[in-house]
């Protein structure tokens, strides 16, 4: 079929692959109980390497996300413990505050023509800042509309357990989907992400894309923050650290181009889905460290982006 | 100020940057339903104007109106909108995008708010087959050649363009046919009304479709002229600002040729992507490099430069047998190449003149005997004033010059490393009228000195002024080679074209 949907395929086969060893393996791994966990316990996860996938698809990278998942937790208990916020406006509180943190980044990477990685690192750095600040200690969160949030669900046939944090995760996958490829600024990131400068001579609004995607990523990093705090129960400043990077091998693994232009919301949501199977088997088997998960995941790395290299390659032979 | 047929009218336009004056109060008036030409030099405006009228550059002073009202497009988007739209010289599109998308991004056709794909695909589909472009335009654009996504350019200019139309050096990437469909596609839409602005610096397509001349020179307008009564002379000449002198070269006859040592030979030789074929080449003889685009001329030059692996037959240099795996062995050898697409294969961009000239002799001496700064700088200002390169300090970044200067920088690069055979891959190609005759003077005076040059030029004209023998290439192969009074641009056009 269509050549530029091989990266996906090769993506969604090997989730697909991996989920198969763990099942001939291990009794009890191919249920729908354990696949519908992956999306549980990487629900935060998908929703920021989502958000991320449009920055590297504009050609970008957002290493803040973790820092505004650290904020957005430590914020919303603060709200609620110390000031007595309901949960509601403390979400939308907190979730304007993202998207006006990741607006200012990117009208600084626009105007000022500065490194993304260099901005984002700043705002890296800024957030965890701003997290310890408002609050060193974790933050125990006890209101009943957590409970009743995180507590929300349906039940499906084998035990399987669709909650809220996975509903809220595919609303978002189903959002994003809809942007990147039935909206005029889907096609406007993908511009960008193929040719800035042509793009600006197209008539793509470069200053607006570029301040609406890293505002839709830390948005979405904001979002993740919620969800987040869904199952910790608590506002930390330490939480998430590293994140952003799972986010980044995510959409990588999900076969998205990290110099931008080429890629699909769908697959990072198989890159994500891939690292949970791995981390699953891992567990299920026992004697391994789990630090085996990092290590399978760095070599999965190297394989999709030779990968990539070698399409690319083919591609512009062709 | 302007008459009713005035579509687009500039006066009094003024651009500045940071002590440059690039346009000093240019008027310009385009009608209606006309094709009008606007010429000048390199370094004369062109470009700038361009920006001016689509919003790249915002103006400094003056007044642009279009049918009577002044406008301020702030953005391409903005002129779009008002009904001005641009095809660049450079293929201005996004390589990764559909082709579809590319032909209709910024004014996608939607349904229900999200984008409808399959009307965009029929629309875009239907739209160029209008240019005889039967292709899949679900398909990513860069999986298409060079000449095709310059069409693809050419129709989303075409199909936006409400009222004006401007083409900055569309051609460059065309074969004869596809240019002439274009002008045919031009004449249709200046019958239908709208204003089109043609840029280029093959005057004979001038002349082939404009009606009127607009000439710059230095950021100032030279005049405007109606093209039936401005003959090709007149109309140099004002670009120049100069008389241009024609010096006939003395050819080298076959006679003479015979008596010369041959100082490059290639037997039989031929890459994965070339026919076996022979070539000879002797000490200051310039063989010229003929064909269409596509027909091996730059396979043949990478071929001999070592870019392409020799995969059968011998090459001889100095009648000693050669066999390069790499270029710097060519280098190292005695040749030098000033390839075909000078921004990407030629300069590097953001380095200095300097650094730019010495890269080869550098190379050649091998990167553990650096050459001395005192001994670069005088080969820097050495080459400088000798090629005439116009620049104030050769420690300028060298993607400040234009395309003429650049292209003489590279010249010098290779001159400095004293090659014994040069080959030069379209050395005129983008480059205007004045820079164009200091380069082919160049190249005449390169093989008084001794030097031996392959030139492959897509202008004929230049061939059948410098060349001493033509070999042409057609479907990478060689299909003929001319000599001494052989060579006309009739006897060349002819090979080519498959006649005897």
């Amino acid at each position: 079929m269509n050549k530029k949907f091989l990266p996906l395929y090769v993506t969604s086969s090997l989730f697909v692959l991996l989920f198969l060893v763990g099942s001939v393996q291990f009794e009890n791994f191919g249920t729908l109980r354990v696949f519908m966990n992956l999306f549980t316990d990487n629900a935060f996860l998908i929703i920021a390497a989502i958000g991320m996938t449009f920055v590297i698809l504009s050609g970008g990278i957002d290493l803040s996300v973790g820092s505004t998942i650290a904020l957005s937790g430590v914020i919303i208990s603060v709200l609620l413990r110390d000031y007595g916020w309901h949960p509601i406006p403390a979400f939308a509180f907190v979730l304007v505050l993202g998207t006006l943190f990741g607006a200012a980044m990117g009208a600084i990477i626009h105007f000022y023509q500065l490194q993304p990685f260099i901005v984002t690192l700043a705002g890296m750095f800024f957030a965890r800042g701003l997290s310890s600040v408002v609050s060193e200690e974790s933050v125990p969160i006890t209101h009943m509309f957590y409970d009743n949030v995180a507590m929300f669900g349906f039940e499906l046939p084998g035990g399987a357990w669709l909650g809220s944090s996975t509903i809220i995760a595919l609303v978002v996958l189903g959002l994003a989907i809809w942007l990147a490829n039935f909206t005029r600024f889907g096609g406007r990131v993908y511009g960008i992400g193929g040719d800035a400068q042509s793009a600006a001579l197209m008539g793509v609004p470069i200053a607006r894309t570029t301040i609406s995607v890293y505002a839709l990523s830390s948005f979405f990093a904001a979002l993740s923050g919620i969800v987040f705090s869904f199952y910790t129960f608590s506002g930390y400043s330490l939480a998430a650290v590293g994140v952003e990077l799972d986010a980044i091998a995510a959409v990588v693994i999900g076969g998205t181009l990290l110099t931008g232009g080429y890629g699909y919301v769908v697959g990072t949501l198989f890159g994500v889905l891939i690292m949970g199977v791995v981390q699953t088997y891992i567990s299920f088997d026992g004697t391994l460290s789990s630090w085996w998960t990092k290590i399978v995941i760095g070599l999965l790395l190297f394989v999709f982006i030779a990968l990539q290299r070698y399409l690319v390659r083919r591609g512009t032979k062709a | 100020m302007s008459t009713d047929d005035t579509v687009l009218a500039l006066r009094g336009v003024v651009k500045t940057f940071p002590g440059v004056k690039a346009l000093n109060g240019v008027d310009f008036t385009l009608r209606k339903g006309e094709i009008h030409a606007l010429l000048g030099e390199n370094g004369a405006g062109k470009s700038t104007l361009i920006k001016v009228m689509t919003g790249v550059y915002r103006r400094n002073g003056g007044i642009i109106a279009l049918d009577g009202t002044e406008i301020h497009p702030a953005n391409t988007g903005d002129a779009q909108d008002l009904g001005i739209s641009t095809v660049y010289q450079e293929v201005n599109l996004l390589p990764n995008l559909t082709v579809a998308q590319n032909v209709f991004l910024e004014r996608e056709p939607k349904r229900f708010g999200i984008i409808d794909w399959r009307r965009m695909n029929r629309e875009a589909r239907e739209l160029l087959l209008g240019y005889d472009l039967d292709i899949d335009v679900t398909a990513p654009l860069n999986s298409y050649s060079v000449a095709v996504q310059q069409l693809i350019a050419i129709a989303r200019g075409v199909s936006m363009s409400a009222k004006v139309l401007i083409l900055d050096e569309p051609t460059a990437s065309l074969d004869a046919e596809e240019v002439a469909s274009l002008f045919n596609i031009m004449r249709d839409l200046r019958d239908r009304g709208i204003g089109i602005v043609f840029v280029t610096h093959f005057l004979d397509q001038v002349y082939a479709v404009c009606d009127r001349i607009t000439i710059l020179r230095n950021g100032t307008l030279v005049g405007e002229y109606e093209a039936a009564t401005l003959s090709q002379q007149d109309l140099v000449s004002h670009m120049l600002g100069k008389e241009l002198e024609k010096a006939v070269h003395e050819k080298v006859g076959q006679a003479e040729a015979q008596t010369r040592e041959t100082l490059f030979e290639l037997n039989q030789g031929s890459s994965d992507v070339l026919e076996p074929l022979d070539i000879s080449v002797c000490a200051g003889q310039v063989v010229g490099l003929a064909g269409l685009l596509g027909s091996g001329r730059t396979e043949l030059c990478k071929l001999v430069f070592g870019v392409d692996e020799l995969s059968q037959g011998d090459a001889k240099l100095n009648n000693q047998s050669i066999r390069f795996s790499n270029t710097r062995q060519a280098v190292v050898a005695g040749l030098g190449l000033c390839p075909e697409d000078r921004k990407k294969d030629g300069i590097l961009g953001p380095m200095s003149i300097r650094e730019n000239m010495i890269m080869a002799l550098q190379n050649k001496r091998g990167w553990w005997r650096y050459i001395p700064m005192k001994k670069q700088r005088e080969l820097a200002e050495h080459y400088v004033k000798v090629l005439k390169i116009a620049t104030s300090d050769i420690e300028k970044p060298i993607n400040q010059l234009s395309g003429g200067n650049q292209q003489k920088v590279i010249l010098a690069r290779w001159l400095a490393a004293e090659p014994k055979l040069m080959l030069l891959d379209e050395p005129t190609r983008g480059i205007d009228v004045g820079a164009h005759a200091e380069i082919i003077q160049l190249i005449r005076k390169l093989c008084d000195d001794g030097l031996g040059l392959l030139v492959a030029s897509s202008e004929l004209e230049e061939l059948v002024e410098f060349a001493d023998k033509v070999v042409v290439m057609r479907d990478r192969r060689k299909v003929a080679e001319l000599s001494g009074s052989d060579i006309s641009q009739q006897t060349i056009m002819q090979a080519i074209a498959g006649q005897s």
